[in-house]
């Protein structure tokens, strides 16, 4: 469900002249995301676009291209599950809106009315090279609300919007027994989502009808428009949540699922994707048998994942989410296919892989630079450029 | 079972229990690894001999090995001391109770759970000496204890550093700033203002239990009456049993060194986020911190100024500095990567090295013992498979006092680094009160 403002960017910033605006960026290693790796490559940018991409010796630098050099160059990283924007980093009452305790279940709450995109935690995850973010409502409600997804730049909402509404964020489990007295148990959690989603499917077949948001929502989950993304860490929860989606046949994400590695052969089978929990996620509670290989074994098993920086109560507020992947690849995931994961691979789960995840001609110019392994603890993020426009120049 | 099995089972038993006396009465020798010793330069194809649970010898590949030693073929590896981690809430120990804000007579070694799983954690991250406190939501929690990671403990005595409980085995667990405000007041502060006089009103409790213990000399009839509070703030006061003081911002930073300064108690700082603020007064004031790497700033107002380049601002002022865990905050199966971090943003690499070993080591008065690869020191070190700052590196083997605690080859303990099923059944965390 794509509401694109893609006039936006260049116009809105700051009523800019209308000069092409031309980068150079040279790097030892340029991991495109669409084919093999080049060594020494150039990434040519023009008015916010990739305009060619190739190795030095094929590709000159037109002059008034301001060149910039970099040992490792990849696309802007992709987290595909976050709440910055509507978590804050001071943690007060006025900055955490990404959970509403009033009720259990509220599919109709929309990130984009709730999302600040001055917040230091996004500033925090674009100056570390992630560019592009799946945000909105966090876990532990049954149906705490809406996700979009947003450039990580922008001091506007419509500056930073790819798509307004991605999936309806549910969730399974033991935090929303915690949260809420009413559902208080797992088979009344299921109970009160089917009972949503068959009001709903008798809601999409009226003729007339009084317009309820609601409703319109979970039709828009039932219809595939929208994504269900379950949180569920527990076997039990995924086997519910894949249960709901044999019944009504919605698009689902697994998000977290701690003990996937319990049920590879449904979840392969239900051809559905995991957004694996962040690697050094803390076993304790509903994921006390998280383990660091997760996305390891997910690949091994030719499952589909993608890396999220995840919801943080406390500190840190936000986890970074190279900085997750980084220990997946430490702990038996591929480099490259931790790589693919945070690029190409969740820019195609998220429906935008026309526009971003890989440095092809023609997208958007989301890049990250780096001074050696992305993945290393002691290498600096050296810049960042979102939208043909260089957003980070200092080290981090 | 019939009795023709058991006596192969029984022999079986005796030749077990016959190796494992071996393996403390032989030497052990690592040979070839990369001996990082912290006290002293690199050392490429050394020899490591441990004996009796202490280092006998270190040294380049001439370094003698003694008869009937068991050798470990280090090549490839890199051996470095244990790591020590001075501040960490693993064990399932708690502290003082909503009843009053400041507890010097309670004892987390009253509440420690040896065969907590989450020691498991701290072994698999390469820990070999940690400083278990009790939690920051009180001006004053109890007292802090030492301990080694030694294998299979059944009783608290089994991991205190001298295995008993006489004499002082912990440091004291302070706090200021928000954790252990209480809006209302009541038994608790409300205001910084307010925390401060009722430390020091203890503390000048405490110098007047002092001087009555000193004027009554040798003579029992003119001592107080025993007050175990009394007794454990004297020792503060005669520098015997270090403060670790949790504190964030610059001005409750400045608040601690001014408390010192008043009544001369040594102390740790934990935490310390405006440390960059204020390196130069904690310089000055000859004190340490023991500081934590966080992913992104914030998660309550007083650490919304938190930095990754705390630690290179003090080692720049010349201050000493260790990092900690503060488990289930940061994780101590990758306790190394805090230092990493800290080196990303500055830290030198041998001072990297001291952050994560000696440093810790001083913070609990244990430099003699542990923190280096010398001569003398317990045998308690670490072999990885690499660089370890580099995050593809893994801690492959612990060992304390010359026994192997943790190896990742051993299908049995793999999990406790990677995590799975029923691996961490009965993990405890205090997230709410902790950092």
């Amino acid at each position: 469900m794509k509401k694109l403002l893609s006039f936006g960017i260049l116009l809105l910033a700051s009523g800019m002249p209308l000069l092409a605006q031309t980068y150079a960026i040279r790097g030892e290693t340029v991991h495109t995301m669409a084919g093999e790796s080049i060594k020494d490559g150039v990434v040519l940018v023009k008015d916010g676009k990739i305009e060619r991409v190739g190795p030095a010796s094929r590709v000159s630098i037109p002059s008034g291209y301001a060149v910039t050099t970099a040992k490792v160059v990849t696309p802007g990283f992709i987290d595909a599950h976050t709440v910055v924007g509507l978590a804050g980093y001071l943690n007060q009452n006025h900055d955490q809106d990404q959970l509403d305790r009033s009720s259990a279940f509220q599919p109709e709450l929309r990130a984009i009315d709730a999302y600040n995109p001055r917040e230091v935690l996004v500033e925090h995850l674009r100056v570390h090279g992630v560019t592009t973010i799946n945000t909105g409502h966090g876990p532990g409600a049954l149906a705490s609300g809406q996700t979009m997804i947003v450039k990580t730049s922008g001091v506007t909402l419509q500056e930073a919007l790819v798509d307004s509404v991605y999936s309806v964020a549910f969730t399974l489990g033991s935090s929303v027994s915690s949260n809420f007295t009413n559902p208080g148990s797992r088979s009344r959690m299921v109970a009160m989502l089917r009972a949503e989603l068959l009001k709903a499917q008798e809601y999409a077949n009226k003729e007339t009808k009084t317009r309820d948001l609601r409703m319109e929502i979970l039709g828009d989950v039932l219809s595939g428009k929208v994504k269900a993304m379950i949180t569920a860490h527990r076997a039990t929860e995924i086997q519910s949540a894949l249960r709901l989606q044999r019944e009504f046949g919605f698009d689902l994400v697994l998000d977290g699922a701690s003990e996937a590695y319990l049920m590879l052969e449904e979840i392969k089978a239900a051809k559905v994707t995991v957004i694996v929990h962040p690697t050094m996620m803390r076993p304790v509670g509903e994921a006390g048998n998280a383990t660091m290989e997760l996305a390891a074994i997910l690949h091994k098993n030719g499952i589909p994942f993608v890396f999220q920086s995840g919801y943080e109560g406390y500190v840190p507020k936000t986890r970074v989410v190279h900085f997750e992947a980084a220990v997946a690849a430490a702990n038996g995931l591929p480099i490259d296919a931790a790589l693919r994961a945070l690029t190409i691979q969740a820019a195609t789960f998220l429906g935008i892989q026309d526009r971003v995840g890989s440095l092809a001609v023609g997208k958007d110019a989301d890049l990250a630079l780096f001074n050696g392994d992305p993945f290393e603890y002691t290498t600096h993020t050296t810049a960042v450029m979102i939208n043909g426009k260089w957003v980070s120049t200092q080290a981090r | 079972m019939n009795h023709r099995n058991l006596k192969p089972m029984l022999l079986g038993a005796l030749l077990l229990a016959a190796s494992a006396l071996q393996a403390q009465d032989n030497p052990v020798v690592i040979r070839g690894a990369t001996l990082i010793p912290v006290s002293g330069p690199e050392i490429t194809n050394g020899v490591l001999v441990v004996h009796r649970g202490k280092i006998t010898a270190i040294g380049g590949s001439s370094t003698a090995i003694p008869r009937n030693a068991i050798i470990i073929d280090g090549r490839g590896k890199v051996v470095m001391p244990g790591l020590v981690d001075s501040h960490s809430h693993v064990g399932g120990g708690d502290g003082g109770d909503g009843s009053a804000a400041q507890h010097p007579d309670v004892r987390i070694v009253d509440a420690i759970n040896p065969r907590s799983d989450t020691f498991n954690k701290a072994r698999a991250g390469g820990i070999t000496t940690v400083n278990v406190m009790p939690g920051s939501g009180h001006l004053l929690s109890g007292q802090t204890a030492y301990l080694k990671l030694r294998a299979n403990p059944k009783r608290i005595e089994d991991l205190l550093v001298n295995r008993s409980l006489d004499g002082i085995y912990g440091g004291i667990k302070m706090a200021n700033g928000t954790n252990s405000l209480r809006a209302g007041g009541g038994t608790f502060p409300a205001t910084r203002g307010r925390s401060a006089l009722m430390q020091r009103n203890l503390f000048i409790k405490a110098q007047e239990y002092q001087k009555k213990m000193r004027d009554a000399g040798d003579d029992e009839s003119k001592k107080p009456a025993r007050d175990l509070q009394m007794e454990t703030m004297v020792e503060v006061l005669e520098g015997k049993r270090m403060v670790h003081y949790h504190t964030h911002t610059h001005y409750d930073i400045l608040t601690v060194l001014r408390l010192k300064e008043e009544f001369g108690f040594r102390v740790v700082l934990h935490h310390v986020s405006d440390a960059w603020a204020v390196a130069d007064q904690i310089a000055a004031a000859g004190v340490a911190s023991s500081i934590i790497h966080i992913d992104a700033p914030g998660g309550k107002l007083e650490t919304m100024n938190i930095t990754p380049e705390n630690g290179a601002a003090l080692e720049r002022a010349g201050a000493d500095f260790g990092y900690h865990t503060d488990d289930g905050i940061t994780d101590s199966r990758v306790f190394l990567r805090s230092a990493a971090f800290g080196m990303r943003y500055g830290v030198s690499r041998q001072k990297a090295l001291e952050s994560m070993t000696m440093a810790g080591a001083r913070m609990l008065d244990l430099q003699d013992r542990i923190g280096s690869l010398e001569v003398g020191k317990d045998a308690d070190f670490i072999i990885l498979n690499g660089d370890p700052f580099s995050v593809y590196t893994r801690v492959e083997q612990t060992w304390v006092e010359g026994t192997k605690v943790f190896d990742f080859s051993d299908p049995k303990e793999r999990g406790f680094a990677t995590g799975g099923l029923d691996i961490f059944r009965e993990t405890h965390v205090h997230i709410a009160c902790e950092h």
